[in-house]
């Protein structure tokens, strides 16, 4: 499972550092959040792989999945949404301000 | 007795005139005013315990750990210059109120005014160094504004940045003294250095620390050779000129001298270093003073002086000399302030300040050229004026050290200096009042407002006091000042206007002759100085190296930045590259670690390979904008799938919700954007970066893998530990958001609304036609909102909004909480916008979303502030079970209000970003709509 996980998570990030080198805003955003997901479950998965033991308090259980890398990135991942949202605005404003959605703000349709 | 009020309250009052200046133009004055005898009346009842020998200690903590406080001192010398600092600044504002014109902004020139005036009380009532040394850098900055206050000039902004950059760099080298000195000491409080001078002087590391401190001080004090700021603040408005070059800004220097005159003086480093630097700036400065044509000039220049020669006095490092440096600076301040608002009420009425042009004044303003002549003739050393006893009792000094060799040069340039400031004076008065008939003025020059020359008399009143009753007048709080200085008894000295045919007198004779002899002569010296010109042109050497550090500045930028984006973000990534795959070279432990793997089931591989399909998708197609952000949402909802495996419950909600509402906004934005990505990349580029992209992948996932397999220890046990008995919840995850780490919680929300905030500012003026058709021509459906999706979103909300409250409640024991049900919330209503359009959805949930935001950041901060109401640190949580009728028992934490609060935060942005994203669009919203949501 742990090979499956890293495959995962390596293909999430390479994607996402492809995407961030393209010179248009809109695949640049995608990339971004390729990295977000990236990032959050590589956070995740700090706590080291646990199935079907959620850290929710059960008496008689001792047995539980860490829950400080879960709390991380819960706020990571409501973060990254309003950091996405920002960026695709900016992305917007660029475009109608400069007249095309070059990365560089290049002068040219 | 709240020592520290002295020092804060006028940055409170800074804020107060600001705000009452829009009431009324005079208000900031009348504020400033009441500020500053507030100030005074705080400090009155303190003055009889400090002339009763106490020192007034006031001690708030700071920062324990490192053994740093908050530390308020009064002493003898801290009160002369807390009521110069006062007293001047009452007459100050007084004299700015008529001297400001209808175009001056009073309320920002009151608020900086009263800035500077905290920072230098900070200065001068500070126990703590480094706490001093805040206050000393809050002088540079509220200097700054001060002198650039007419913005609109380029030479009061080039004048403020000079001033700027010279104090600030001297700021930096204090600093680094103020460190040393604390670490030779072991402490930052005065009380400890001013007792440790001796093993101060012996440390290795005296030298230095000297040099460092004394930089910040001559700096500030305009000492050669870093004199050449102080002429070109006179850009300043005359007010601050007076105030800042008379009793303060330039004093703080000097003040810094005499506050470590016990713990450092004493040495030939400091004899030598101190002494020479003011001999040469006394005798430098009164040189070229003489030859200045700009009122504010000579004056810039006789302060220059003067400060040259207090610090003259407090580096021969005798005591009876410290006590003349502190009368010195007490006589100064008075003659100099009056001196320079005579300059100021001069060029306020007769329009220009150039000598070569203002004569025979004497006819416009007799009562004006009176009070200048006085104040003048006590800048000179005449007897009888107070300038003559501190001037007397320098020359006194000078003559101590005759017996070395070359001790005669000193009394000598003593002379010379009390030569060229007499004739300096002599201009000063005869030029401007006399001599002739005024030459082309641009007004006909009158006697000024009335309350405009109160402060000038009242000042010129106190030279002529000091002048001739000093024993009366200012010995007691010079006695005090001088105790202060020296931190020990206060040695044998005589303030009297007759000492007997003494030295010093003569000196004082044969100044006063040399100066009228000097200024007989002055047409031909005049032409003399004109032709060979100002050798000592120190602003050329400052512009060259400004010009030099700018032209390195650029250079560097132009190394570093390549003009694009994407350039950058590719030298990023290589870098970020480079930087992991030296940690994998380095270590030389096997790749995979000896942890007990988990099996692979074939649900796994399956979720895992369709993830990784759409991912690779999007990358092959992402110049199809729709097309990859649909494959995006595939990826997004996996990654929720991934989390619920791995036992993360809240995660995979959270995960879901936002995914949705990310989908929904780039959707909206997709709209205003154009649909395709051109093919801009060559096939090189494309595949440059498909290799770092594989590299970075690849190294991804080898780091996973080799933690993965790697045994590990967690501090979680802490958590799931004191979850129930400590947080009064069983959702480890949750308690930890809203309890345990409420504190980051709070910090996350707020940058959650930020972001809300600046997607606004983005947005809210913008209106855009969308095209009237897709990316393949074909027109879009008129029918913008289907019956049956209408129908589907209204039946659905209070289903959705029943299912968000309840995971709202449940978060604290099961999956659930503030952020998702504030997501689900959002998506609720995103739909009904979606669904109904914006119109419809306005008329039904007219709520303004930035109250919403703010309400939510309230009830967060103020659960934490309820908490100090028992007596418990901020965010403090308590629970307790309550048993209702029906329902059973129900458990209450106040972190589930706390929770509330980041409902609705969370609620807040995600409507008002996607709301504000949707209303870009023309046709969304009726004039009326827009409004109801403000």
């Amino acid at each position: 499972m742990e090979a499956l996980v890293a495959i995962l998570i390596g293909t999430l990030a390479g994607c996402g550092v492809y995407l961030a080198l393209r010179s248009r805003t809109f695949p640049v955003v995608l990339g971004l959040t390729f990295l977000s997901y990236a990032v959050n479950l590589f956070l995740l998965v700090m706590g080291r792989l646990t199935i079907g033991k959620p850290p929710i308090i059960v008496e008689g259980v001792a047995d539980y999945a860490d829950p400080l890398p879960q709390a991380l990135v819960l706020t990571a991942i409501v973060i990254s949404f309003a950091m996405t949202a920002f960026v695709i605005v900016l992305s917007l404003k660029a475009h109608l301000e400069m007249g095309n959605d070059h990365v560089d703000g290049k002068h040219k349709p | 007795m709240n020592l520290s009020l002295v020092a804060l309250i006028p940055f409170a009052g800074a804020i107060f005139v600001a705000s009452i200046s829009r009431l009324g133009r005079l208000h900031a004055a009348w504020g400033a005013g009441f500020v500053t005898l507030l100030a005074l009346a705080i400090l009155y009842p303190m003055i009889a315990d400090v002339f009763s020998g106490q020192i007034i200690i006031q001690r708030f903590s700071w920062i324990p750990v490192r053994g740093l406080d908050v530390v308020f001192r009064l002493d003898g010398l801290g009160l002369l210059f807390s009521l110069m600092i006062l007293g001047i600044g009452l007459l100050i504002i007084l004299y700015a109120r008529y001297y400001l014109s209808e175009r001056d902004d009073m309320g920002r020139f009151f608020a900086y005014l009263l800035m500077f005036m905290g920072s230098m009380l900070g200065i001068v009532i500070s126990e703590n160094i480094i706490q001093l040394l805040i206050f000393w850098e809050l002088t540079s900055l509220s200097s700054f504004l001060l002198i650039s206050y007419w913005q609109h000039r380029q030479e009061s902004r080039s004048g403020a940045r000079m001033a700027l950059a010279v104090t600030g760099g001297g700021g930096l080298a204090l600093l680094g003294g103020f460190l040393l000195l604390g670490e030779i000491c072991n402490s930052y409080d005065l009380s400890v250095i001013l007792i440790s001078g001796d093993s101060i002087r012996a440390h290795a590391l005296y030298l230095p620390m000297l040099i460092l401190v004394l930089l910040g001080a001559f700096t500030k004090s305009a000492q050669f050779p870093f004199h050449f700021w102080l002429p070109n603040a006179m850009a300043a408005p005359t007010p601050v000129s007076a105030y800042l070059h008379s009793a303060t800004m330039v004093k703080a220097g000097v003040f810094l001298l005499a506050r470590l005159f016990p713990a450092l003086s004493g040495t030939s480093e400091w004899f030598w270093l101190v002494s020479m630097t003011g001999l040469i700036t006394l005798l430098v400065a009164a040189y070229i003073a003489m030859f200045k044509h700009d009122l504010k000039g000579l004056l810039a220049y006789s302060t220059i002086s003067h400060l040259g020669l207090i610090t003259l006095l407090f580096g021969m490092g005798t005591p009876l000399a410290a006590v003349a440096g502190v009368f010195h600076i007490i006589n100064h301040a008075i003659f100099k302030a009056s001196l320079f608002m005579a300059a100021g009420i001069i060029d306020h009425e007769a329009g220009t300040r150039d000598m070569r042009r203002l004569r025979g004044l004497w006819k416009f303003m007799p009562h004006t050229a009176l009070l200048a002549m006085v104040a003048a003739a006590s800048m000179a050393g005449v007897p009888l004026f107070n300038g003559f006893l501190s001037k007397e009792m320098f020359f006194a000094e000078t003559l101590h050290h005759t017996h070395q060799p070359w001790g005669w040069l000193m009394p000598a340039a003593a002379t010379l200096a009390g030569i060229f400031a007499v004739a300096y004076s002599l201009r000063f008065i005869h030029t401007v009042f006399f001599n002739g008939e005024p030459v082309d003025l641009p007004k006909t020059p009158h006697e000024p407002p009335r309350w405009m020359k109160v402060p000038v008399e009242i000042l010129v009143a106190l030279c002529l006091l000091v002048g001739m009753l000093p024993a009366l007048t200012v010995e007691p709080i010079l006695a005090v000042a001088a105790a202060g200085v020296l931190q020990d008894s206060v040695p044998e000295h005589d303030l009297a206007i007759w000492h007997g045919f003494n030295p010093a007198l003569w000196m004082s004779v044969i100044a006063l002759c040399g100066g009228i002899l000097i200024y007989l002569v002055r047409r031909p010296l005049s032409a003399w100085y004109e032709k060979i010109g100002d050798r000592l042109e120190f602003r050329a050497l400052y512009n060259y190296m400004l010009d030099q550090l700018f032209k390195i500045a650029r250079y560097i930028t132009h190394l570093l930045n390549a003009h694009s984006l994407q350039q950058m973000l590719f030298v990023f990534m290589l870098f970020i590259l480079a930087l992991g795959v030296t940690g994998f070279i380095d270590n030389a432990s096997a790749l995979t670690g000896d942890r007990a793997r988990l099996p692979i089931d074939g649900v796994s591989i399956l979720v895992t390979l369709i993830l990784i399909i759409a991912a690779i998708g999007v990358v092959v197609l992402h110049r199809q904008r729709l097309v990859a952000l649909i494959l995006m949402g595939v990826v997004g909802l996996g990654v929720s799938l991934v989390f619920i495996k791995f036992s993360a419950p809240d995660l995979a909600l959270t995960q879901l919700s936002v995914e949705v509402v990310t989908i929904v906004l780039m959707l909206l934005a997709l709209y205003f954007l154009p649909q395709f990505s051109p093919q801009e990349s060559g096939n090189h580029i494309r595949s440059r970066d498909a290799l770092v992209a594989t590299a970075a992948g690849l190294g991804v996932s080898l780091l996973v893998w080799a933690i993965l397999t790697r045994p590990y220890h967690s501090i979680a046990d802490y958590f799931l530990n004191n979850s129930v008995p400590g947080g009064g919840g069983t959702n480890v995850v949750n308690v930890i958001l809203v309890d345990f780490r409420g504190y980051d919680t709070l910090g996350e929300i707020t940058v959650l609304a930020l972001a809300g905030l600046g997607v606004y500012a983005m947005l809210h003026q913008l209106k855009l036609s969308g095209s009237e058709q897709d990316n393949q021509g074909r027109i879009w459906d008129r029918d913008l909102h289907p019956v049956i999706m209408a129908s589907f979103a209204r039946l659905l909300l209070p289903l959705a909004l029943l299912v968000s409250m309840y995971i709202l409640l449940r978060g604290h024991n099961l999956p659930g909480g503030g952020f998702i049900a504030g997501l689900i919330t959002a998506v609720a209503l995103i739909m009904q916008y979606l669904a109904n359009g914006v119109a419809w959805a306005h008329a039904r949930l007219s709520v303004n979303m930035h109250h919403v935001i703010g309400a939510g950041i309230f009830i967060a901060v103020l659960t934490g502030v309820a908490s100090w109401l028992f007596d418990h640190p901020f965010l403090t949580s308590t629970f307790s079970h309550l048993h209702w009728p029906i329902i059973g028992e129900f458990e209450l934490a106040s972190a589930m209000i706390f929770d509330l609060g980041v409902y609705l935060v969370v609620v807040g942005t995600t409507l008002l970003i996607l709301i504000y994203l949707g209303l870009v669009h023309k046709e969304s919203h009726l004039t009326n709509v827009r409004k109801r949501i403000r």
